[in-house]
């Protein structure tokens, strides 16, 4: 069985036009591949290489320059929640905010509720500075935030902002 | 003067449907494209040279110049790459730009695109902007539905695509070569130099990267003429040959310990202290102001005895700093511990080192791990000159690095030593402790 769906890989090729090569196309790729399977497999990285002309460590040396892409001994949860902890926001607790989080919910960056719920991650600065402490919820932000809406995010439902 | 000051690149902040195409279009959007797809590119590149733009992204190079440095007549493709990076610590503006006003920037760089020979735009944006990537998409959707791009602009002989590109959360991707090798399905290495992008970029075709700010810089240039963008910022310097001076509005991010913090368009040259205090609402807490980052963390510090300095290309170096970087103001309150706050300058940069060089990936993390020792009150005297050494040793200027990472890393470092000294000798010696706590990553 094909590790990426038929979807995923008309959509990787819809991308052939865009660039004077193929091997453009990685970054692109590797999101389509983790936005749908909340990883990046091995099995997709042979199929991506496979799509893109490409050697499958081509593919991994760029997966792995980026901290962001996860293979899948490191799946994310349904939610990944960055706080972020540059100099904006450490002057307005978030340092504080992230130490805290941890305390409750027993993680550390990096890691995911048991739940599967919520990964919590920590971010260098979020382009959001106007509204410090922030944190990005998956790729929307949200300024000014406290202890508890963090906490909220790691329950089923919970802090939807749809 | 400042307040008669009407902003230029904010104007159509917070107003309802200013993301849309009919709005842009009814307010005067598009003349500037207009305009231009009437002149020849080299008349275009002429009167962007001619304002005295210069690169809001963090050097400040002469827009005009990078566009002209690009070969004639070349045959083949030339690409656009936009910077969309923004990751420099207190910087916020093009998140700002592109979710209330997308058209102003694409128009700058349909302009761009005309004026360098551009037919594919590629828009590198970081990853954590995904509202402003939406924003974009539906923008760009409504310019091909309406002859804005694709083929034949306008009724032109000019066709452009722009294509974005998300990035994946790394601050080097913001350097120019970095994004490219980005762009290209690398790692984020950057490129030794020369050659430049103009010669050499994206998929080795000359390539230019500009900013985003500058971009929405050109939209009105081209509307409104070189003549108006002079009227405003601070002229050149008479005594200075060598200085082009620094023209137009400029967006200034103010954040950290100020009641207001946010974002203000102002003529370039505002002083730190109008800005803290007319603009941002002064201090918060009633306290002072310790130290200013003038223009993003890789610039190093203010001290309280130079809030007077003029925000333009030239007035932070004046005062020590790396330069005007960002115009990202950071503001630091006389509760705040210097030593957390280089810190956290230390170990974001040992974070976003790329690794390529030495120095810089050693120098980076064992100035944010001396740091830490520093922190746990376990400090000695010489560590003090140990990140001295590693600051005057790391970077372009001492010629040991490819990109200006390591030399944004060294300069609050520099800063932090020569204007807080007493400060950082007296944790030192008193063996304090930090009271902030930290969380560490679990891989």
């Amino acid at each position: 069985m094909s590790a990426l769906s038929p979807e995923i890989r008309e959509k990787i090729i819809s991308y052939y036009g865009r660039y004077p090569n193929k091997q453009a196309i990685t970054l692109p790729a590797l999101h389509m591949v983790q936005e749908a399977y909340n990883c990046v497999s091995r099995e997709a990285i042979n199929e991506i290489a496979d799509l893109l002309e490409l050697n499958p460590t081509q593919v991994v040396d760029t997966m792995t320059f980026y901290g962001f892409f996860r293979d899948e001994h490191h799946p994310l949860g349904k939610k990944r929640v960055w706080v972020c902890r540059s100099l904006s926001c450490m002057l307005r607790g978030g340092d504080e905010l992230l130490a805290e989080v941890c305390d409750r919910l027993h993680l550390r960056p990096g890691q995911t509720t048991p739940d599967g719920e919520m990964t919590l991650e920590l971010a260098e600065c979020l382009g959001a500075c106007d509204g410090a402490p922030c944190i990005l919820i998956n790729d929307e932000l949200q300024l000014k935030v406290g202890v508890e809406e963090v906490l909220a995010l790691a329950k089923p439902q919970g802090g939807s902002k749809s | 003067m400042n307040e008669a000051f009407e902003p230029v690149l904010l104007r159509r902040r917070g107003v309802a449907g200013s993301q849309t195409l009919a709005y842009y279009q009814q307010d005067g959007g598009y003349n500037g494209l207009q305009k231009a797809l009437k002149m020849t590119p080299a008349e275009v590149i002429k009167v962007v040279s001619d304002s005295g733009l210069r690169g809001r992204g963090g050097a400040g190079f002469h827009t005009g110049s990078k566009w002209g440095f690009l070969p004639k007549n070349y045959e083949g493709p030339i690409y656009l790459c936009v910077n969309g990076d923004e990751s420099e610590p207190g910087t916020f503006n093009n998140r700002i730009l592109i979710e209330e006003d997308p058209h102003q920037l694409l128009e700058g760089i349909a302009i761009a695109s005309y004026a360098t020979g551009a037919s594919v735009a590629y828009l590198y944006l970081r990853y954590e902007y995904g509202q402003c990537y939406r924003t974009l998409e539906k923008a760009i959707e409504e310019m091909y539905a309406n002859n804005l791009l694709g083929k034949n602009i306008l009724g032109s002989n000019f066709s452009l695509d722009v294509y974005l590109v998300r990035g994946a959360c790394a601050y080097i991707c913001g350097e120019e070569t970095g994004l490219i090798e980005s762009l290209e399905g690398k790692r984020a290495w950057p490129r030794i130099k020369p050659p430049f992008p103009a010669i050499e970029g994206a998929f080795r075709r000359p390539t230019v990267v500009n900013n985003i700010e500058t971009l929405a810089c050109v939209t009105h240039i081209l509307d409104k003429g070189p003549e108006w963008f002079m009227s405003m910022g601070v002229p050149k310097d008479p005594n200075n040959p060598r200085d082009p001076g620094s023209y137009g509005p400029k967006l200034y991010c103010v954040s950290g310990h100020v009641n207001n913090p946010g974002l203000f368009e102002l003529p370039l040259g505002i002083t730190a202290r109008e800005l803290i205090e007319k603009h941002a609402g002064g201090v918060w807490k009633g306290r002072k102001v310790k130290a200013v980052v003038p223009g993003g963390i890789s610039m190093g510090f203010l001290s309280a005895d130079e809030l007077d300095t003029p925000l333009d290309f030239a007035g932070p170096g004046k005062a020590g700093c790396l330069g005007l970087g960002t115009a990202a103001v950071i503001v630091i309150d006389d509760q705040t511990s210097m030593v957390d706050v280089l810190y956290n300058n230390c170990r974001f940069f040992a974070h976003e080192s790329c690794g390529q060089c030495t120095p810089c990936r050693e120098g980076t993390a064992w100035s944010s791990k001396i740091l830490r020792r520093i922190r746990d009150g376990h400090g000695k005297m010489s560590d003090l000159k140990t990140l001295e050494d590693i600051s005057n040793t790391i970077g372009i200027m001492p010629g040991t690095t490819i990109c200006g990472l390591a030399d944004g890393a060294a300069w609050p470092i520099k800063n932090a030593l020569k204007k807080f000294r007493p400060e950082f000798e007296e944790y030192i010696s008193k063996g304090q402790k930090t009271e902030m706590r930290e969380a560490l990553a679990a891989h």
